[in-house]
């Protein structure tokens, strides 16, 4: 089968690759360019935890044909730290245990991190609706909206732009 | 993964190759059709992309709204001219779904899916189809040969504004909020004239094969004042005629038995 050559900027740095006609996103970042952060759950589009931005828009890179990525900006988990200093949201995830098995939190950085982009002093329900699209197993959510109010307070949205 | 990708830049081109294909799928956002690549699905083997940036545009026309096949959920919703579907478009799927999912997709979405297509079939939208085939139609009329229609390739959707935005009503039940899917969906139009309903449309989501209109309801509405009495007349009626499927979210005789109440609070304006 033919491999396409497709060129994206992946957390601010080039990238080219060949993907498989058909291949999606997700498999692209993790088996093609070796970003692990962005989780396989389901493949169908409802667990959330491969969602990753496309030009600053949370996208499921499970669903995303990997060639129309060409000549677009992909964020992931991955880009959010600064060398050995945390995005404010990791550090709010980590102080507030928002985190059990930890499967579903680079979905819900992401998703944050779009919302604090956008939002930065966002209410309760901004943040319910901001993770809809996210299902988390073990918290109960209660510890991730409240670790993403505390990355707002933080100023979790100035790290970026 | 046996699929191949065709991409054309024009709107005839990509309409060309898929009417020449029955194995071929046309790729909107993508939501279905690359959840059927990752489930190995064998029923089509080439994929059609389109990059007609036309094709994902929504411009007025006179007192309709033309709005690109390609639009997603999340345009509709930041789209000025289009503030009477942001109520519809912005429960479909989560954020991430709402910037992938497009109109075009949405008409051709079954089962508990398919929320927009209900909302524009109250409306009286018509679909443009592409191609050398190029034509319009009502909407009820694709919906009803929707299959038919799977080689066709939907260029916009044109949607009759309602003069009174108060008109229009929609509403979504289900079992999880915010973003679960539609156990049922209900979009009513309700133009009045002299304090009487003329010209009522009513669509439901999920409780058929595909969206489809309430027309006992609707007779019912028909020349009526929008009072209690009226109301409870075209609720007792509300699955007249339907034969409402069971599915993972409910028994056919349960969407028959809450139907009516759904959309008693919806005509009496009644949110929930
Ligand atoms: C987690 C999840 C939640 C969802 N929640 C909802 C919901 O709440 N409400 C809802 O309504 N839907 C929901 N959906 C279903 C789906 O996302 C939407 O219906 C969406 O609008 C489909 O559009 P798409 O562009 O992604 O379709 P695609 O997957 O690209 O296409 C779907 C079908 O339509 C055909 N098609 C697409 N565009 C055209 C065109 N222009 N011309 C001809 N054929 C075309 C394709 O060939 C394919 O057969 C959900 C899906 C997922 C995965
Ligand atoms: S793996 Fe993409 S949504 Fe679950
Ligand atoms: S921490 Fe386990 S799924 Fe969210």
């Amino acid at each position: 089968m033919a491999k396409k050559p497709v060129q994206f900027r992946l957390n601010g740095s080039e990238k080219a690759v060949f993907v498989d006609e058909g291949q999606n996103l997700l498999d692209v970042l993790r088996r093609g360019v070796g970003d692990l952060t962005p989780k396989y759950g389901c493949g169908q589009g409802t667990c959330g935890t491969c969602t990753v931005l496309i030009d600053g828009e949370p996208h499921l890179s499970c669903l995303t044909l990997a060639e129309t990525i060409d000549g677009r900006q992909v964020s992931t988990t991955a880009g959010l730290a600064r060398g050995s200093e945390l995005h404010p949201l990791q550090a709010a995830f980590m102080d507030g245990f928002a985190a059990q098995c930890g499967y579903c939190t680079p979905g819900m950085l992401m998703a944050a991190s779009a919302l604090l982009e956008r939002n930065p002093d966002p209410s309760r329900e901004d943040i319910v609706e901001a993770i809809s699209g996210n299902i988390c197993r073990c918290t109960g959510y209660e510890p991730i909206i409240n670790a993403i109010l505390a990355a707002a307070k933080a100023g979790g949205a100035r790290r970026y732009g | 993964m046996p699929v191949k990708v065709e991409t054309y830049d024009r709107v005839e081109e990509a309409a060309r190759a898929l009417s020449a294909s029955r194995s071929a799928r046309f790729l909107g956002g993508g939501t279905l059709v690359m959840r059927a690549v990752n489930a190995g699905d064998q029923s089509f083997d080439t994929i059609i992309r389109l990059r007609d940036p036309d094709f994902r545009t929504i411009r007025m026309q006179g007192d309709g709204l033309v709005i690109g096949a390609g639009v997603t959920m999340a345009a509709l919703v930041a789209n000025r001219d289009a503030v009477f579907l942001a109520p519809v478009a912005r429960v479909i799927g989560g954020p991430a779904i709402r910037n992938m999912a497009t109109v075009g997709g949405n008409l051709f979405a079954s089962g508990n899916y398919g929320d927009l297509a209900v909302a524009l079939l109250a409306l009286g939208a018509t679909v443009q189809l592409a191609g050398s085939g190029s034509r319009s139609m009502p909407i009820d009329e694709f919906l009803r040969d929707r299959d038919r229609h799977a080689t066709s390739l939907v260029q916009s959707v044109t949607v009759p504004r309602p003069r009174d935005p108060a008109t229009f009503r929609f509403t979504k039940v289900s079992r999880v909020k915010p973003k679960g899917v539609s156990l049922m969906s209900i979009a009513a139009l309700l133009p009045q004239s002299g304090g009487r309903v003329q010209g009522a449309r009513v669509a439901y989501g999920a409780m058929g094969p595909m969206p489809l209109r309430a027309i006992a309801v609707e007779r019912a509405l028909e020349g009526q004042a929008l009072d209690a009495a009226a109301i409870d007349r075209a609720a007792a009626l509300a699955v007249e005629g339907i034969a409402p499927p069971t599915d993972a979210l409910a028994s056919s005789w349960y969407r028959a038995e809450v139907a009516g109440v759904h959309l008693k609070r919806l005509l009496a304006g009644e949110r929930r």
